[in-house]
């Protein structure tokens, strides 16, 4: 800033004009720290990698599958992997009871894994955001109407409420998904709801109110916005007990209908042959394992860098 | 000897991006009976030595200084052994929120027999009498009703009480008030103030008061050390300190006070104060002083001789006018 | 004394709120503001001074009408607000384009969530839906010209502004609708004493330039011996001193005004310390004391004071609710 002259002390300058010819603090962007801070925590950035990889396997399954998911090879059946006496280079990872190809089965199933994710995700923060919002600014008895409401569907355990629901419903990967979705989302209300009820009180949407914002530009414009964080973190982790739920379901036999590869599914179906042929249980219990620590891992980071509480300055 | 001596003090943070130095080569010296106000905007470290001093900064701050002396005892290599036995005890600390600094859980009593209990020795029933006379001290009326109560049943004034009761238990030497009253309304800030000169007077204890307020500046302390973006840049005693500041920035703060205005517009100082990112390169307030010329934008200025008041410029202010070269 | 210039008159404006005692307490009122009357003109200041819970911010909530007055009639740029009369949608939305608000915390009153640009083209966005982008965005980087910040501000957010900045942001937001009466709920308190005098300028060349007029609500009583052209001291929702700020600073009536002139620090260590010590503290609003809500810490207090509360009279200079005022 160019010095004046100044021997007199009534030479300061008047202030109000000057504030702005000073840089602009180089703080760097929110995502950048965003980054930051996710990268501090290094079994995100594993989680984040192997996330990845699912997705990316899932996306490309039909490239990357040697065989066909259904295809029956009868001359292979329960061929153990590669690597082990009998095994063959054809079958990397063997082949279950009736010759399927174990990889191809396992690569095809991160498609459904995936897209059950997706679904209840959609599912269950769609409605539990919008009700969580009606409940936080509406109060009174549609509140807790709500939430009493809630309360009783979160009492029950939740994979014997999305059992009795599969069971109305009748069992197919869908109704599953429905049901596991309208299990997970009193989370969603409840994180919404605390969040506007946080966002309410402060001066920006009181400044919002007094130049006459409506309602639903309150609630959609001004306050969502700034409850997201956490409602992130909790689709994140979600979307891993997501997965888990429906192989639970499917490993009972109420959720994907066979053939379809769906890991829990193939779990099932692969009970009876524990003891005899190790892999048709092992890989898809492993690509569930895998598959949900890497995604609770990666929430994890997601809270580091997303929940203010647990900011470092 | 000093009570309080320490020299060159730094305190970094480590931060997701990068070091931050908030303190930056602070000298503090307190003797028996003074009574030190520390000014400073926010972002002038004027707590963070304090805290420092205390050990009571998280784990992402790194303390260095050349010296860390108080009462005679080098805190710096003391173990956590011979630091507990001063802190709390010899030094003693009141905040700001005087409703968060009491736990909500337990009685007032309960907490400060728990504070005689770490470092008096004292029974049961001492314990007991003395927090009576505690309370009676810091003006609290009904003190034995008091001792029964919690922290939400008290008034922010009467927690504010509390906690200076707290802090006098075990009769420190030095007592350090973190910005003691902006949380109060004026008339209890006011009460609050009176409190502490009154026991600083009666028991002849160090008062180390930390603030951005001038007024309360003006009214309570001897001497007055002037911080800026991490660094003391003036020190004198408080008649010299409002009547002939040394430091452009000092006097530019005095000057801005609505109370000294003599026309409906203000003498302002101009931008903001340097943060982690756009820290100058010479004089952290080069770009915001009036009086900077191009020395003050390339070199670091050293603190004046006491006779300027240890104005950390290179053109310091005699009467309001600058200098020549000091150094 | 009222002309056409007069753009806030109130008359007897009290709020009162319910308060539930607990499961089986019944409800108790909270009297936040009771019968303040006043009036302000364009391009003058009325300051509202006083301690927490003096009802200085339930006024400002009331006159901004965040809240609906309980009783009593304000009269607002000519049009009449009382919360027995709804308004329609366009009465509304005319008076809301007259008073507008500027907060006490510059971190909390703008969303984090939206850009400068969005934040001050929001008011004309709901308000004004005939006025088009292009103009929308014009009008909002004049209006970051004019108090003082840069065109390019204009796609930033928030945090990457200092608090003086973002208070620069929130004045700016409030004279988006180009009201005629500006409430500044303690504007300053937030900031650092470099950063405020330089809003504190900002609001003067605005006030002069626009011919304003500031509601403006402060515990600090040297920013307000500054700003004010009119002050009105409050004590637990009660109006208990009112006249030109000359005349309330230089002669204080009520025992209360003088109390807090002489509790407020004064940036001068030669000054002569002649406090008045007052004791106990603020009673809780729930229960005020009967008579005159000063009585018990009043120093002149006497047994009528304890019966009935004093009502406002004039004394000459302004006007003072107290039954033994004080004379120089």
């Amino acid at each position: 800033m160019a010095s004046t002259d100044a021997t007199t002390d009534s030479s300061l300058p008047e202030g109000s004009k000057r504030d702005s010819m000073l840089p602009d603090r180089l703080r760097p962007s929110p995502f950048k720290e965003f980054w930051g801070y996710f990268c501090e925590n290094r079994g995100a950035i594993v989680g984040l990698f192997v996330f990845v990889a699912f997705i990316l396997i899932a996306l490309f399954a039909d490239v990357l599958a040697p065989h066909s998911a259904t295809e029956q090879y009868r001359d292979a059946l329960l061929q153990p992997p590669a690597w082990q006496d009998g095994g063959s280079t054809r079958f990397l990872l063997g082949t279950d009871a009736v010759g399927r190809d174990m990889l191809s089965r396992l690569i095809y199933g991160a498609r459904y894994s995936f897209f059950i994710g997706v679904i209840v995700v959609v599912i269950s923060a769609g409605t539990g955001v919008l009700i969580g919002l009606l409940a936080g600014f509406a109060r009174g008895w549609v509140d807790t109407l709500i939430m009493r409401l809630m309360d009783v569907l979160l009492a029950f355990p939740s994979l014997l409420l999305a059992l009795v629901m599969v069971a109305i419903l009748g069992p197919s990967l869908i109704n599953a998904m429905i049901a596991i979705g309208i299990v997970l989302q009193p989370h969603y209300v409840r994180l919404t709801r605390a969040a506007v009820m946080q966002e309410l009180p402060k001066d920006y949407v009181t400044s919002a109110r007094v130049v006459g914002a409506s309602r639903l530009r309150l609630m959609f414009v001004t306050v969502l916005p700034n409850c997201l964080a956490p409602i992130i973190v909790q689709a994140a982790l979600s979307f891993s007990t997501a997965i888990l739920d429906a192989a639970a379901l499917g490993f009972l036999g109420l959720g994907a209908q066979p053939p379809t590869p769906e890991w829990g599914t193939m779990l099932a179906d692969a009970r009876e042959f524990v003891l005899r042929a190790w892999w048709v249980v092992t890989f898809p219990g492993l690509a569930i394992l895998i598959n949900v620590l890497a995604i609770n891992l990666m929430g994890d980071g997601l809270r580091d860098a997303l929940d203010p509480k647990l900011k470092r300055s | 000897m000093p009570l309080l001596d320490v020299r060159n003090l730094c305190v970094d943070f480590r931060t997701a991006n990068g070091l931050f130095r908030a303190v930056d080569g602070v000298d503090v010296q307190v003797n028996v009976g003074d009574v030190l106000a520390i000014v400073g905007e926010s972002g002038s470290g004027k707590s963070v030595s304090m805290l420092a001093l205390m050990g009571l900064l998280p784990w992402t701050a790194t303390i260095n200084a050349d010296l860390l002396h108080f009462d005679g005892v080098d805190l710096a290599s003391a173990n956590t052994q011979q630091r507990r036995s001063i802190i709390g005890k010899d030094v003693a600390m009141i905040f700001q929120e005087p409703m968060s600094s009491l736990n909500p859980c337990f009685t007032i009593g309960f907490q400060l027999r728990e504070t005689m209990k770490a470092h008096l020795p004292l029974s049961r029933r001492e314990r007991q009498s003395r927090a009576i006379q505690l309370l009676e001290q810091v003006g609290l009326p009904e003190p034995e009703r008091r001792l029964k109560a919690f922290p939400h049943q008290l008034s922010g004034g009467m927690c504010q009480r509390v906690m200076i009761a707290m802090a006098i238990a075990c009769k420190p030497k030095l007592l350090i008030a973190d910005e003691p009253t902006p949380a109060l309304d004026v008339t209890i800030q006011a009460q609050i103030l009176e409190l502490l000169l009154d026991l600083q007077k009666d028991t002849g204890m160090a008062l180390v008061l930390i603030t951005h307020d001038m007024g309360v500046v003006a009214e309570t302390a001897q001497r007055v050390s002037v911080q800026y973006a991490g660094q003391k840049v003036e020190e004198q005693g408080v008649r010299d300190l409002f009547a002939n500041p040394h430091h452009p920035y000092t006097h530019a703060l005095l000057a801005a006070l609505p109370e000294r205005a003599t026309s409906r517009q203000l003498p302002s100082i101009p931008g903001v104060v340097p943060g982690q990112f756009d820290r100058p390169k010479g004089c952290l307030f080069s770009p915001r002083c009036t009086y900077a010329k191009d020395r003050c934008f390339q070199e670091v200025p050293v603190a004046a001789p006491p006779a300027l008041g240890l104005a950390r410029c290179h053109y310091p202010l005699v009467d309001g006018i600058a200098q020549r070269e000091v150094s | 004394m009222l002309n056409n210039n007069t753009l806030i008159e109130a008359t007897d404006l009290s709020r009162h709120y319910e308060v539930s005692n607990g499961l089986f307490g019944g409800k108790s009122t909270v009297k936040a503001l009771s019968s303040a009357s006043f009036h302000l003109q364009a391009g003058s200041t009325l300051a509202v001074v006083g301690e927490s819970g003096c009802g200085k911010s339930t006024l400002a909530r009331v006159v901004t009408m965040i809240e609906p007055p309980t009783a009593g009639q304000l009269i607002l740029d000519g049009h009449r607000i009382s919360g027995d009369i709804s308004l329609t949608d366009e009465q509304r939305a005319e008076l809301r384009a007259s008073v507008q608000i500027v907060f006490q915390d510059p971190f909390g009153s703008l969303n984090p969530r939206q850009s400068i640009g969005r934040i001050l083209e929001e008011p004309v966005l709901i308000n004004r839906p005939s006025v088009s982008p292009t103009q929308r965005e014009q009008q909002a980087r004049e209006m970051l010209a004019m108090v003082g910040l840069r065109p390019e501000h204009y796609d930033r957010y928030p945090h990457m502004f200092s608090g003086g900045q973002r208070q620069r942001i929130a004045v700016a937001r409030a004279l988006m609708l180009e009201p005629r009466i500006l409430v500044l709920d303690e504007p300053v308190s937030a900031l650092d004493l470099s950063i405020q005098s330089q809003i504190l300028n900002l609001l003067v060349e605005l006030q002069e330039r626009l011919n304003l007029a500031y509601l403006f609500i402060s515990h600090d009583l040297s920013v307000v011996r500054h700003m004010a052209d009119e002050v009105m001291v409050m004590y637990l929702g009660r109006v208990v001193e009112s006249g030109s700020a000359a005349a309330v600073f230089d002669s204080p009536k009520h025992p209360y005004t003088q109390a807090l002139l002489s509790a407020t620090p004064v940036a001068d260590p030669t000054r002569e310390q002649t406090r008045i010590r007052l004791q106990g503290e603020l009673p809780s609003p729930l229960n005020p004391p009967a008579g005159c809500a000063f009585n018990p810490r009043c120093w002149r207090a006497q047994d009528r004071c304890r019966v009935t509360a004093p009502e406002l009279s004039d004394e000459g200079t302004h006007i003072v609710a107290c039954y033994f005022p004080l004379h120089d």
